[in-house]
């Protein structure tokens, strides 16, 4: 079962690209523009550290992690 | 406790003689003393240094500061960066806060997509490799900054902006925008110089459109959405940002790796060393603040001290980068730490937008010049390497090499 939804803000996004570098499995840059884009918002748990670290990194503060167990500090 | 204005430090600071490479060493006491502290600048204004990595991270991520140099607390350097850069009045990208800042990311993303940066690696290791075929077929000692440090940034940039590859007339243009030995004479004629280049540039490229940043934008200003102003304006930015600042971390990453012979061993006997060796050289050197200053939108409570809406402020990056609250020994050279989360292209929505190119830029020419050539070393001695006199752009004119 996936730990948490992927959420990404493209009203936030500056382009910086480092979700796709930090976590290219979840996601990607819209070709035209190079908005962030989430590839698969509900991702496979092995992959939640690097989500979480993407969520963490993003310049803009755009991803947050919807839905997680009670404790964690949504986006990181 | 409040600083008497009588008693404010001058802005900049000297560097310690015989340290070019280190912070000045003023930032170390003021970031232990007062990490949000009021100096004077050239023009008698009083601005708000920012020394404390935290303190850093959170004026560049609080969207109550603005970018904007127009505004009249905004903290200038000189009269020439003035007049250089409010010539002309559109702002450039780095210059405009949101949604006017997010909407122009978004026309220059397609440029700086993460995948095409990646697919230009080879080309670039390509680059490097005939560059470094050059310098070994010629005479010792060589100079890196024209025979590798210039032609990668001008070359690389020329593939993703659509200008042509190590032209000789931007390379010499654009040290001279900033540099203070050129004075304000030689800085207007260099910007008009350049303005007039990239006009032609623009001009062909409404004619016969590629797959470059110069194309996007000429597209976004036939639709409507931005003016051909603009377009000229944002493309200087680019190379400004692009060549002056890559050349110099080139050059100020081999310079400390020469000082640290033990570090360059590392990257040579390990080379999976490469990219942690370019992080923690962009933390380690001074290269850039070119886009710190800031002017607070609204009264902000920070480190105890208020900064009033309009104070202009200056983050020093250079600072932030040696906290020890976040970097243990931060004195030290180690290419074997994590230094990620460095400030060295800044943090925030105005993060360096070209920082993944220039990542791979100089994770090619650090890892092949060392691996080729690793008995290189200095041909003069360190004390008389000549220094660029600018605060902006910080890095050695000229580095004499041999082998």
């Amino acid at each position: 079962m996936a730990f948490a939804r992927v959420h990404l803000d493209e009203s936030k996004c500056v382009t910086s690209g480092q979700c796709v570098l930090t976590a290219p499995e979840v996601f990607d840059q819209r070709e035209t523009d190079g908005v962030g884009v989430v590839l698969t918002d509900s991702p496979a748990p092995e992959l939640r550290d690097k989500v979480q670290e993407a969520a963490a990194g993003c310049p803009a503060a755009a991803i947050r992690l919807l839905h997680q167990p009670p404790g964690q500090v949504a986006g990181g | 406790m409040s600083q008497l204005s009588s008693e404010l430090p001058a802005f900049p600071m000297p560097k310690a003689k015989g340290c070019p490479l280190d912070p000045p060493p003023e930032y170390a006491q003021l970031r232990s003393d007062r990490p949000v502290a009021k100096a004077r600048l050239w023009d008698g204004k009083e601005v708000w240094l920012i020394t404390g990595y935290e303190e850093i991270r959170s004026i560049f991520t609080d969207p109550r500061i603005s970018v904007d140099n127009t505004q009249p607390g905004y903290p200038w350097l000189s009269e020439q960066a003035r007049t250089v850069v409010l010539t002309g009045g559109v702002k450039p990208v780095g210059r405009m806060d949101p949604p006017e800042h997010t909407a122009m990311r978004r026309m220059l993303g397609q440029g700086f997509l993460v995948k095409k940066i990646q697919n230009m690696r080879g080309d670039v290791e390509a680059l490097v490799n005939e560059l470094i075929d050059d310098i070994l077929a010629g005479p010792r000692p060589t100079d890196l900054v024209p025979t590798l440090a210039m032609p990668v940034p001008s070359t690389a940039l020329g593939w993703v902006l659509g200008v042509p590859p190590a032209d000789k007339r931007l390379i010499s243009l654009v040290p001279r925008l900033f540099d203070e030995d050129s004075g304000l004479e030689g800085a207007m004629e260099a910007r008009a110089e350049l303005f007039a280049y990239i006009d032609e540039l623009i001009t062909h490229r409404e004619n016969e459109p590629g797959d470059d940043i110069i194309s996007h934008l000429v597209g976004y200003y036939k639709k409507g959405e931005l003016s051909r102003v603009s377009v000229l304006t944002q493309s200087v930015t680019l190379i400004a940002a692009a060549l002056d600042t890559t050349r110099s971390m080139i050059t100020n990453g081999i310079l400390a790796l020469l000082q640290h012979p033990e570090q360059a061993a590392a990257l040579i006997e390990d080379p999976e060393l490469v990219p942690a060796a370019v992080e923690e050289l962009l933390r380690y050197t001074v290269v850039t603040e070119f886009s710190s200053k800031r002017v607070a939108a609204a009264d902000i409570e920070i480190a105890g001290e208020t900064i009033k809406a309009g104070d202009g402020i200056i983050c020093l990056i250079s600072a932030g980068n040696r906290d020890e609250k976040v970097f243990t020994d931060p004195d030290t050279l180690d290419v074997r730490r994590d230094a990620k989360q460095h400030l060295g292209f800044g943090a925030g929505i105005h993060t360096c937008i070209g920082k993944q190119l220039a990542r791979m830029e100089l994770e090619v020419v650090y890892g092949t010049l060392f691996r080729r050539i690793p008995e290189l070393r200095l041909a003069v001695p360190f004390d008389q390497l000549v220094f660029r006199n600018t605060f902006d752009v910080q890095g050695v004119r000229e580095l004499p090499v041999t082998w």
